[in-house]
């Protein structure tokens, strides 16, 4: 089961994951990061509610990363959990994504 | 009694023999029977008249006479066929045609006398008795034929209650024919007792007539004359005897037989109840044969799709049996498939049309116009037409699991033509034919699947033939693999070559999704890795090159980690680049340590430009004997058990510990023993993938 709240800000927009990406259910991300990326510059996404993300998922975040760029979208992810960092970190994701530990410091980076 | 038992012990011979013989056997025996009945009858006459003293009982003829009626039985027995539903009539036939032949014999006996009736030879005791003993022959045929056929009928669709019965009657009649060895006359005392009680039983039996309801009207018809002629010719065989008898010089007649008279009677009594039930059955056999009909109906409506293998011979013969059900003017049957299906009879498409818009009442339009909402199982179904041409209309929805598929349109030239009893037949016909339609859908539904599945296999086997057989090594180390997609197909992939002696090409792969596109990626990778890794070449090299061709033929979403290694067994050193994939396991020996080979490094595909280098790192490790590699998929390290715990790289690690002393394969049975006692029967979601070296 996936679920993603949106929280609209002044300058940006939080994505709150909650729940499982597979297969299955990356198509609910895929949706909400495409409806992101054409009404706001800055994408936060709380994922420290996100309990497994699979290869899948992760596919679909990196299929969006030329695409924020060529836009200047900023996207900032954050609150990972040990498990869910670690296979960002496997697959070599932090050099190409920011990720933060928290809310706070996302919305620093959007701000810097 | 002797008698009784020979005749029982030939009876019981007779029965062993095929059946041919026995009818062969049965007519011979009757031949000689009545000639050996003459004979002695006439001998006897003789003897009487010229007072010759010769001891000759006057029970000899008599014998031959009951073996005459038994081998006459045993004929027909054995020569007419028992009654089914078809040859009702055929039995008839039968009656009426050995009726006819005897008849007709009687006819020129009774034509002789007529010829000389002035002539002393008709006077004669002997030409008259010789007549009278053809006339018996005659009656004899006939009676005892008539009398296995009219078993027959009675014993149509008999009960044990019936069989007993018959039994009886049977018994009671042999035992008439032992009785009238004794020689009682006519309308006698004891002579009335026997036949009363065998009237009775013949009376009682004659109301079984159960046949007469498999007769269609024609049929009926046909079984009154038959039967009809059969009591004429019954009733001039007995004019005849008669005759004879008031000759008052017969020397043995067969009306002072208790026998032959209750045998005249029951034969008489069945044909006349037979008459009777059929005649008053005439009025009402249209309805039976409608309701046989509509059985008849409802069973290929049933049948039709396993053997016809159409769905439109389906709604032709809903269409047909609906109308003569109903005895509709016209019809249309429509099935909102894509395209709309309208098939029509009696009127054009058109007309159809004109008839849907035309409809007056609520019910019908919403049928007509596919609208049942919540009410699919609507009794307003009948309705009036403002025209011309039908003025009664009768429209029935078709449901297949609550959503309406069609409507069978049926129409009447006079108005309130439909009532209740009709729209119930209508529906069940409706209803049988949405059920064979449904499983025509569902049949077609499964071998759809089947192919698939079948589909499937052949990929499967084509995937495996994609993992090496025989894993190329030399004397400098051993290695073992082992692969399980989580469906029939998957997306890892390891393989080892040698494109210089001493120099190994080792990879791990893992596509990102599972299934049948990651085994397409899957293939694709195998093309790279074959072109790159033919050439010598170092690991992060191959990674560059290989980040360049995979970014050139996987879609944005996909993407590949992998570790490549280059064993170079001359020097004793492995090097090794990393892609994204979780770090092989390496094994010092020496040390006795476990640690990850965790250098940085990107997955394939994921940046699909010159960018992708600056990430790419490179290791070379010197190995001792007794070293080990294990290379793994996130296929283990992510597998949950029921409680939702990952098995982990910790899992994997610890459970190598446990089996290090063992051989290669050793190990890898180890590991995945240890893997599934942990899944605790959880299945596996994803691929998953082994391969271990170890150094010598």
């Amino acid at each position: 089961m996936l679920n993603i709240n949106i929280e609209e800000q002044e300058n940006y927009q939080i994505l709150q994951v909650v729940g499982e990406i597979d297969a299955s259910t990356s198509i609910t991300l895929d949706n909400a990061l495409k409806t992101s990326s054409e009404t706001t510059k800055n994408v936060l996404l709380d994922l420290s509610q996100l309990e497994y993300i699979s290869s899948a998922g992760l596919g679909v975040f990196i299929s969006y990363l030329d695409d924020f760029k060529s836009k200047n979208i900023k996207l900032v992810l954050f609150g990972l959990t040990e498990k869910v960092l670690e296979v960002f970190q496997i697959l070599g994701l932090q050099h190409l994504m920011q990720i933060v530990p928290d809310q706070s410091s996302a919305v620093e980076l959007i701000n810097a | 009694m002797a008698f009784l038992l020979a005749s029982r012990l030939v009876f019981l011979q007779v029965q062993m023999l095929s059946g041919k013989l026995k009818i062969r056997l049965s007519f011979l025996a009757g031949i000689l029977s009545w000639l050996l009945f003459v004979f002695f009858d006439l001998y006897l006459l003789f003897i009487e008249q010229h007072q010759l003293n010769v001891a000759l009982s006057k029970i000899v003829p008599q014998v031959f006479l009951i073996t005459l009626v038994l081998s006459t039985l045993a004929f027909y027995r054995y020569t007419i066929s028992k009654a089914d539903s078809i040859n009702f009539i055929d039995l008839l036939w039968k009656v009426f045609i050995t009726g006819l032949l005897t008849t007709i014999g009687s006819l020129l006996i009774r034509f002789f006398f007529y010829v000389f009736a002035r002539s002393t030879i008709s006077q004669n005791p002997f030409t008259v008795n010789f007549l009278y003993d053809i006339l018996i022959g005659l009656v004899v045929i006939y009676l005892v034929s008539t009398f296995v056929v009219w078993k027959r009928l009675i014993l149509y669709q008999k009960s044990k209650n019936l069989i007993q019965f018959w039994s009886l009657f049977e018994s009671a009649l042999l035992g008439a024919l032992v009785f009238d060895l004794f020689g009682n006359d006519f309308l006698s005392v004891n002579f009335n007792i026997a036949l009363i009680f065998l009237g009775i039983l013949g009376l009682i039996l004659s109301f079984n007539l159960k046949w007469i309801a498999y007769l269609n009207f024609k049929q009926k018809w046909k079984s009154i004359l038959f039967i009809l002629l059969s009591g004429i010719y019954l009733y001039h065989f007995l004019l005849n005897m008669l005759n004879f008898s008031e000759t008052g010089i017969l020397h043995l007649d067969l009306l002072n037989r208790v026998y032959f008279v209750a045998l005249f009677i029951f034969i008489l009594i069945y044909a006349a109840v037979a008459i009777l039930v059929t005649l008053f059955n005439l009025p009402t056999s249209s309805v039976f044969e409608r309701k046989m009909q509509e059985a008849v109906d409802f069973q290929k409506l049933s049948q039709s799709i396993p053997a016809g293998q159409s769905a439109e011979q389906t709604y032709e013969i809903l269409l047909e049996s609906s109308m003569s059900a109903v005895f509709a003017d016209a019809a249309w049957l429509e099935i909102a498939d894509e395209p709309r299906k309208i098939v029509t009879r009696g009127i054009s498409q058109k007309e159809s049309k004109d008839i849907s818009l035309s409809a007056k009442q609520d019910g019908i339009k919403r049928i007509l116009a596919y609208d049942l909402g919540s009410d699919p199982m609507t009794n307003k179904v009948i309705g009036s037409l403002d025209r011309g041409d039908f003025k009664s209309i009768l429209a029935m929805p078709l449901m297949i699991q609550n959503e309406q598929i069609g409507v069978l349109v049926l129409l009447q030239e006079v108005s309130d033509a439909y009532n209740r009893e009709m729209v119930a037949i209508i529906r069940t016909f409706v209803n049988q034919a949405c059920i064979s339609l449904e499983n025509f859908r569902l049949i077609g539904e499964a071998i759809e699947n089947e192919r698939y599945k079948e589909q499937l296999k052949i990929a499967k086997t084509v995937q495996k033939s994609l993992l090496p057989a025989t894993l190329e090594h030399n004397s400098a180390f051993e290695i073992e693999a082992y692969s399980m997609a989580a469906d029939e197909v998957g997306g890892d992939y390891y393989d080892i070559l040698e494109p210089v002696p001493g120099l190994h090409h080792l990879i791990i792969g893992d596509v990102s999704g599972k299934g049948t596109s990651a085994a397409f990626n899957m293939a694709q990778m195998r093309g790279i890795f074959h072109s790159l890794a033919q050439k010598s070449s170092t690991a992060s090299c191959f990674m560059i090159e290989a980040n360049q061709a995979i970014g050139r033929c996987l879609e944005s979403k996909s993407f590949i980690t992998a570790i490549f290694i280059v064993i170079e067994t001359t020097k004793k050193q492995f090097s090794y680049s990393r892609a994204g994939h979780c770090p092989a396991i390496f094994y010092d020996k020496s040390k006795g340590e476990i640690h990850e080979l965790d250098k940085n490094g990107m997955g394939l595909g994921i940046l699909r430009n010159s960018n992708y280098n600056d990430y790419v790192e490179e290791e070379t490790i010197k190995y001792r004997s007794g070293d080990l590699l294990l290379l793994y998929t996130d296929g283990i390290s992510e597998a949950k058990n029921p409680r939702k715990q990952q098995y982990g790289a910790e899992g994997l690690q610890r459970s190598l510990k446990q089996h290090l002393d063992r051989s290669v394969e050793g190990i890898k049975e180890g590991l995945i023993d240890d893997l599934t006692t942990f899944l605790e029967g959880n299945k596996l979601d994803d691929d998953y993938t082994l391969t271990i070296v170890r150094f010598k």
